[in-house]
Formats: structure tokens, sequence, C-alpha cells
């Protein structure tokens, strides 16, 4: 079983409309995962039936209990991320700011303060109109370690397609270059850079691939909006050769995405023209790398 | 008076708003922009001034002093973040897990894992005209994002005073990152566009402030595009949309030079003098 990451950097290039039109061109032989878990939208154009959902329990955060606490405030000179101090004369845990370290109950004169394991928020699989199965979730708002949904989600949809014999599971990253994307990219086999020719798309595919490098994953790059600035086009397509980075294909900057997006319908299934030519195109080529790198 | 621009969904326009507000507002004020998207900071490819100061930017991490271990493994024990483990005869320290909160090394008896800094970033200042622009960015490899973030909103809160109106641009999404860079703001400009991933991901963002109990107004980019929903929404839950920044080709030509939009477009410029106005005739509030 193989695995594919799209991921961009940047957001807003479409990644998540490309993800989700190989998700309706791979169809009963894969599986889809939501790793965007801040903002997992993917669902709005895949419009998954509901299978199952839970919580996710992940992390600490402290919590005083008022009858043992002396509030000596010995807990707040020792926190170092301004979770606990005085509200109406009483030290009073953040559970925003804690990032349940533990540090305050350990010292505790009294042990007054628990931490208590925090939802931080669902987890969905579904099935999805292409006939394949999705795992998707949503992170709670303001939640911490949404590496750790992201890493669970992960592992639900690899299980579900060693369990069900799929080949692949392609999974939507997430923005940025922190732990949600490193924790998207461990264990990948193959990663779909998503950018525009703008100076930001260059400059954050720049830094995205710094990362994607160093855990030694090969890589293909799709430019979204390609028409909208040549001369960026250029300055990526020779970063590109320089990194041996596949060129996958050239997409035209065209508000059929956001046409398609409005009525819940991937790229694929509004249009029957060059885009989704384009893109079908792609994911072979994506398929053929694969597969030749099986050999 | 501190602004924070954010979004939940990326790429709907957070940059392109807040270089060229804060190039506008600083034509009649003393502003201030704070890049705080430092995973992936943009702001610095449409401001171009000069630079007046920069540093590295590090973080606090347990060193293990194996002449002063006595193995005796609390630090294995104090750590809920699997960062410190004793592995045979040795402590190994996993800088990337760690969360700095000091916990293994000022209860380690013997002494034996000092705290040391890392490199986690570097922070820039720059002058252009009468802007001054922070940028704040995460070394490649470094995951956690919020200890930078803190780190610059404290250099800007040490190094402008209250005459100065300040900008920062936000993180997508509506996680840690975010918070912190919304944390101390007076108003929070969410901005997003008139789509059904633009509402999916507003409203998240809107829940987000609401749990925060921010301020916060919208401002719907690439108006035009897409359907009403975002706007029916607004108003369905008595939501100010601020502005409405026009769907125009040329714009996104122009961002992707690098260029600022409102000296070229004048529809663009119309509405930042919404914003401004509304920003500057904030009751009870003072830049």
């Amino acid at each position: 079983m193989k695995e594919i990451v799209v991921i961009s950097g940047k957001g807003g290039t479409g990644k998540t409309s490309i993800t989700a039109s190989f998700a309706i061109l791979g169809g009963k032989d894969i599986v889809v995962a939501d790793c965007d878990v801040d903002a997992a939208d993917m669902y709005l154009l895949l419009q998954p039936k509901l299978k199952t959902e839970e919580d996710f329990y992940s992390g600490y955060a402290a919590v005083i209990n008022r009858e043992k606490c002396l509030n000596c405030g010995k807990c707040a000179s020792v926190c170092h991320f301004e979770a606990i101090n005085l509200v109406e004369c009483l030290y009073t845990v953040s559970s925003i700011n804690c990032e349940g370290c533990g540090y305050c109950a350990k010292i505790c004169p009294v042990d007054a303060i628990t931490l208590v394991e925090q939802n931080v928020g669902k987890l969905y699989i579904s099935a999805t109109k292409a006939d394949n199965m999705m795992v998707h979730a949503r992170l709670r708002s303001g939640a911490d370690n949404s590496g750790k949904l992201v890493a669970r989600v992960k592992q639900e949809a690899k299980q579900i397609a060693t369990e069900t014999g799929k080949e692949l599971v392609i999974v939507d990253g997430s923005p940025g270059i922190g732990c949600p994307v490193v924790s998207s990219l461990s264990g990948a086999d193959y990663v779909v850079l998503v950018t525009e020719p703008t100076v930001s798309g260059l400059h954050d595919l720049k830094r995205v691939y710094e990362l994607v490098n160093r855990f030694h994953i090969s890589a293909g790059c799709i430019i979204n909006k390609a028409d909208i600035n040549p001369d960026v086009a250029n300055q990526i397509e020779v970063y590109l050769i320089e990194n041996n980075i596949v060129h996958l294909t050239d997409l035209p900057y065209d508000e059929a995405f956001t046409a398609a997006m409005t009525i819940g319908q991937t790229i694929v299934e509004y249009d029957h023209d060059k885009l989704a030519d384009l893109l079908t195109a792609s994911w072979n080529k994506i398929k053929q790398i694969l597969s030749k790198e099986q050999q | 008076m501190k602004i924070t621009i954010a979004s939940g969904k990326g790429g709907t326009g957070k940059t392109t708003l807040s270089t060229n507000l804060a190039m506008y507002l600083a034509e009649q004020y003393q502003v201030v922009l704070t890049d705080l998207d430092v995973e992936e900071p943009n702001s610095g490819l449409f401001i171009h001034g000069k630079q007046t100061y920069m540093a590295d930017m590090f973080k606090m991490i347990p060193e293990w002093d194996q002449a002063a271990c006595t193995l005796c493994g609390k630090c294995q024990d104090v750590c809920n973040y699997h960062a410190v483990m004793k592995l045979g005869n040795r402590v190994m320290v996993f800088p990337e897990l760690c969360h700095s909160c000091h916990a293994c090394s000022e209860l380690c008896l013997a002494q034996a894992l000092p705290m040391h800094q890392i490199k986690m970033g570097e922070l820039r200042q720059y002058k252009a005209g009468n802007l001054d622009f922070i940028d704040s960015r995460l070394d490649v490899g470094q995951e956690q994002a919020v200890p930078l973030i803190a780190q610059t909103l404290a250099y800007v809160e040490q190094n402008f005073d209250t005459t100065y109106l300040k900008l920062f641009d936000a993180p997508p999404g509506t996680s840690c990152p975010v918070i912190k860079a919304t944390q101390n703001a007076d108003l929070v400009i969410l901005i997003t566009e008139p789509t059904p991933f633009g509402l999916h991901d507003l409203k998240l963002a809107i829940e987000t402030m609401r749990e925060l109990e921010k301020d916060f107004v919208v401002v719907v980019n690439r108006f035009g595009i897409g359907n009403d929903d975002v706007i029916q929404y607004c108003e369905n839950e008595n939501i100010k949309v601020l502005a409405k920044l026009p769907n125009d080709r040329r714009i996104a030509e122009l961002y992707s030079r690098g260029e600022l939009v409102y000296p070229h477009i004048p529809e663009f410029a119309e509405q930042l003098r919404l914003i401004s106005d509304f920003i500057t005739n904030k009751q009870g509030m003072h830049i």
C-alpha cells in the first residue's frame, strides 16, 4: 500500500480541490484522508455519508481542586506558559494557555492539581460518492495537538486500506511547515506539491520542499493558475528541475474551481474539458511513478 | 490598538489585506505590521524596506550533563511529552518534542539537565517609509510555531508603545498558533471568500473568536465570485461585514508579482478606506 500526500505550504492554492478530484479519479481503489484538520473542507466536495464518529482525546490541561488548594501560588510561579493567573484573588488555570506539561501538579504541596485529558476534536469515517472510504476529522476550535489528530487520521486510513485490500491512500495535508505538516509527511511514499506562480507561492513552495526533502520522499508538482504570472511560473519550473521534482502539470487560472465548489462538485465532475483532462493525466502519471518505484 | 488579521481558510487574502492596509494606514499614522505566520511568512514579499534589526530567536531545551546525572529516571517520569527518555545508562533529549516547560530541568535533584537555548527562527525589522515591519520566520524543521509567535509578540510589545497602531498577520487555521496570534488583539479582522470553503472555515474562525471573547469583523475578499451564503450568514448572525474586496484578475496578477494593490486599483483603495475609517473611528479605543 502506498501513501500520497498533497501539500502546498501556502494556503488557497487549490490543494483540496485537486485532492478531491484525485479521490474521484481513484474511485473504489483508494482510501481518502483529510489531514487538514484545522480547515477540513474536503467533505464539502465528496459529500460523504457518515459511518462512524468518535471523540479524539489528546494532551492534558491542569485543573485545580478548590477544596484542596491553599492558593499558595507555587503553581503559577513554575508555569512557563502564563497559564495560571490570579482571577478574583484565586489562582486559576487558563485552559487555552495550558500546555499540559504537568509541572504545576508535580510541585503542588497539597496535590490539588490534576491533569485532565483533553477532548480536542472528532474523528469520522465516511463513505464518499466516489465509492471509497474517507477518514476525516474536526479539530475543536482553539485546540492543541493537531499533529496528533493528523497522525490518527492517517493511521485509520491506512488500516482501512489494509483491511479492504486497497493499494493507495491519498492524503490532503495542511498548509505551513509545522507539526501537522510534519505529521502528514511521516510515512508518506509520494508528495504532490500544489503551488501557484506568485511570489508567495514560490517562497512557500521552497520552504515546504526543504521539509519534504528531509524526509527523502520523491515529489511531483502541480502549478495551479499557471497563466497568472508566466515569469514566476518559469522560476518555479527552474526550481523543479534543479530539485528533481516532477512537473506533473500546469492548470490555468479558472473560476470553474469556485463554480464547481459552489455546487458541491470536484473539478473532474464539473468540467468535462481541459481541466478534467489535465487532472486525469496527472493522476495517471502519479500512479505510474508509484508503480515504477515499486519495481 | 492591536488588530489581528486572521482567517480560517488559507489563501483568502490575509497577507494582501495586511500589507495593503498597513501601507495605507502608514500614510497617516504610525503603524507597525508584524507577520505572525511564522511557518510561511509572506508579508515581506510585498513590503520593501530597509532592514534595521535582525536577531536569532531561541527556545530553551534541556541538555544532559552525563557527569552530574545519577540516572534516577525522574526526568523521564516528569516529562509529559516523551521528550526526555532514560535509555540504559543514558538520558536522551528530543528537542522537537520539548515544549520548554523546564520541569525536568528544575526538578532534577542532580541538576543534570540544565536548560540551553537552541535556535528556532529569525526576527527581522524593516522600515518602509513610515511603516515599521517585523518579519518573523520559523526555521524549516522546527515544528512548533507558538513559542516563536509568543516571543515575536513580546518583541513588538517592548519596542512599540501605545502611540503605534499595531497590525498582525496571523497564520491560517484555528489551532494553537492562531490562538496565540489573536489572544491579545483588541480587534480581529476575519477575511474570507464567498465560497463554500470560505464559509465553512469562517464559521470555525468565528467560533474560535467567540470562545476567546474577541471583538471581530469580517472582510469578504474576491467579492462577486461564488455565492451569497457568506454575506447571508453574517447578516443572520449580526456580524459586521466591514468591506468587500473585489474579485478581479488584475489583483491576482499584482499579488503574483509582489506588488501592493491599492495604488493601482481604486475600487480596492475605496474598500481600504472603509476599513481605515472603521479602525480610526472605533469608539473607546485609541491608537
